[in-house]
């Protein structure tokens, strides 16, 4: 009983920094844009604006609660909270930092360290489309249907791009554990190794976030926001909350899988990780501000006829290698 | 030990649960998402057997792939929110019930006759190495043939998913007509 | 509870907790949250215009059709993981086993490509 406390306070903690943490990425994010286009952005809510989320916050939880009609009641309310679940699911496997001395005892710095957990942690994102699709498909507004069936096809034609990167580096380390796969970058990080990989990584994992630019699934000028269009207040925060969480969890892959996790000098290991977390967060806001959005055959022709066979091409070669290299 | 069980039950009541709404809710959508609960729920209770690698592959392939395929077919043909085609077999329900209760006594017997020794799994069981190790030497023809089921699957999907009109980008083929006669949407 | 499963537990509690912090909220946004419905209100957005038709126009069958392709390549991606992690222990022999089946699988993709199943038009 009482590990199974101690596992939920440990879990409750580790949401409340993740959320807190994605509520001032949004403040980040819209503070970054702003220097970007030369102006402010959100500034007078506190000093620099530190309070702006928390205003945001409050006007989401006290906005009107309505329901379009003739939606599926059911579906529209789940459509949100599968959406935000499965996001905030995958922190679960995902390592902050090496074992480390705490009050005389050994506490590893992570949740769990599952046999399959680069695995987990794809699965948990090809579940996380259903919230994306059940929220268009439940709202009866042909914006909403159209951006979820763009956003679905978007999806899946991604993640098998990602999923070859993936393979690349499990070659490399030899294990699907994401906490033994960061122990195999103690000498050298994989980006030196899997630089190919890397690319075709970050690429999907944008389109896989749904943004710019890869954002046809929520274009302003054509959809409206997609499928998010008939969600409103705290529903339309939680499809918010998912989209964020999603972006600290590729930057957060993309650290593990490819930029050496904790991983680095001086430094203590969750630092490093925070921190380079962090640089991914920012190129993805970055990317934001500096890239038109592309066309939706532009972007299939990338997944299928670029990314996928250069993934292909990326795991042979590194089999190769390591064939070779064991000989 | 407890925990198992209870985790079990949870498991069982919801994949029954997620069986019953297949069967019962007259919207294909829903219908589609209580197969989604039946597929987590089996997930979990391979958990339990301590197939990890297998209750991920359940819910990658099942669960993100094959549900929404199903998804896909369902916004595609049924325009009224997704709603029942009227034209049902009428045969259905009786063939059905029938081979339900055939299933139940199969399972009822096997529980009768089973030998009630279950041994605790070894260390290694389940584990993508096991599975691996298992696949790539004692199951390789098997592998191998599964690649070629997959190519007739990619073919297949390419013949009948063709639609009427050519794509302007693809090159010109030979003239013989689709043999499926490429239906009209 | 066997050790291997010991970490599963934790990543199910996880999972318990993470959904309660999101229904909870909910909840009290049910309770919280003003109303007032008015039929207005309820008319889905169509550009300030009052909608017309169903939302269920009959979209795009490229949408199925990549589907399905999906559905294949996902199956094949999958029996990657398990080879890449016995690789090293099985050399050679496993590294021509998943060059077979990598080989007739590139001519299943071929083959979609040269017949304009990945054209998006």
């Amino acid at each position: 009983m009482i590990e199974i406390a101690i596992v939920a306070v440990k879990s409750a903690l580790l949401l409340f920094i993740l959320l807190t943490a994605c509520a001032y990425m949004t403040l980040l994010e819209r503070r970054l844009l702003g220097k970007f286009q030369v102006r402010y952005g959100p500034n007078r809510v506190g000093p620099f604006g530190l309070l702006q989320p928390l205003a945001d916050g409050l006007k989401l939880v006290f906005k009107e609660s309505f329901m379009p009609a003739h939606v599926d009641v059911i579906v529209y309310w789940l459509a949100p909270a599968i959406s935000m679940v499965t996001a905030l699911f995958v922190y679960a496997v995902i390592p902050f930092g090496p074992e480390v001395m705490l009050f005389g005892q050994r506490v590893p710095l992570r949740l769990a360290d599952v046999n399959v957990g680069i695995l987990l942690v794809l699965a948990t994102s090809s579940v996380g489309v259903y919230g994306i699709i059940l929220g268009g498909w439940s709202s009866n507004n042909k914006y909403s249907l159209l951006g979820s069936l763009r956003s679905s096809a978007q999806l899946i034609s991604y993640e098998l791009a990602l999923g070859l990167a993936v393979i690349s580096v499990v070659l490399t380390a030899g294990s699907l554990s994401l906490v033994s796969i960061v122990e195999a970058q103690r000498r050298v990080w994989f980006v030196a190794l899997q630089p190919l990989g890397f690319l075709i990584f970050l690429i999907a994992a944008v389109a896989e976030t749904n943004r710019a630019p890869f954002d046809l699934p929520e274009a302003e000028q054509e959809l409206i926001a997609g499928y998010q269009t008939e969600y409103g207040g705290f529903k339309f925060a939680m499809f918010y909350i998912g989209e964020y969480v999603a972006i600290v969890t590729m930057s957060a892959l993309l650290t593990t899988l490819f930029w050496g996790g904790w991983w680095g000098p001086v430094l203590p290991g969750p630092v490093w990780f925070v921190l380079k977390t962090l640089a991914f967060v920012f190129v993805f806001i970055w990317l934001r501000a500096t890239l038109p959005r592309v066309r939706h055959d532009q972007l299939m022709a990338l997944g299928w006829k670029v990314l996928i066979p250069l993934g292909l091409l990326n795991l042979v070669v590194t089999a190769v290698i390591v064939v070779l290299r064991g000989t | 030990m407890v925990v198992e069980v209870i985790i079990f039950v949870f498991a069982a009541l919801g994949a029954l649960a997620g069986g019953l709404g297949v069967v019962a809710s007259r919207l294909p959508v829903r219908n589609a998402l209580s197969l989604l609960l039946v597929l987590g729920s089996l997930a979990v209770t391979y958990l339990l057997l301590a197939a990890q690698f297998i209750a991920v592959l359940q819910v990658i392939v099942y669960a993100g792939a094959i549900v929404v395929l199903f998804l896909f077919v369902v916004m595609l043909l049924h325009r009224q929110l997704g709603a029942m085609s009227p034209d049902r077999l009428r045969w259905q329900g009786p063939v059905a019930i029938g081979l339900s209760a055939a299933f139940l006594i199969l399972m009822l017997l096997t529980l009768r006759f089973a030998t009630n020794a279950a041994a605790p799994a070894p260390a290694e069981f389940g584990t993508v190495e096991s599975v691996g190790r298992a696949l790539f030497t004692s199951f390789a023809l098997p592998f191998e043939v599964a690649s070629v089921i997959l190519l007739v699957g990619i073919i297949a999907a390419v013949v009948i998913g063709r639609p009427a009109s050519r794509p302007v980008a693809a090159p010109p083929r030979s003239s013989a007509p689709s043999p499926v006669g490429a239906p009209r949407r | 509870m066997p050790k291997v499963l010991l970490d599963w537990f934790y990543v199910a509690v996880f999972a318990v907790v993470g959904t309660l912090m999101a229904v909870l909220p909910l909840v009290v946004v049910w309770l919280l949250a003003p109303r007032a419905d008015l039929p207005q209100k309820t008319i889905t957005y169509e550009s300030g215009v009052i909608p017309f038709g169903q939302a269920w126009a009959q979209f795009n069958v490229r949408y199925y059709l990549f589907a399905l392709v999906f559905v294949v390549f996902d199956v094949e991606v999958i029996y990657l993981y398990p080879w890449a992690v016995v690789f090293r222990q099985l050399g050679t022999f496993a590294f021509a086993e998943m060059l077979l089946f990598l080989l007739v699988l590139l001519v299943g993709l071929a083959y979609a490509w040269r017949k304009g199943a990945l054209e998006w038009v």
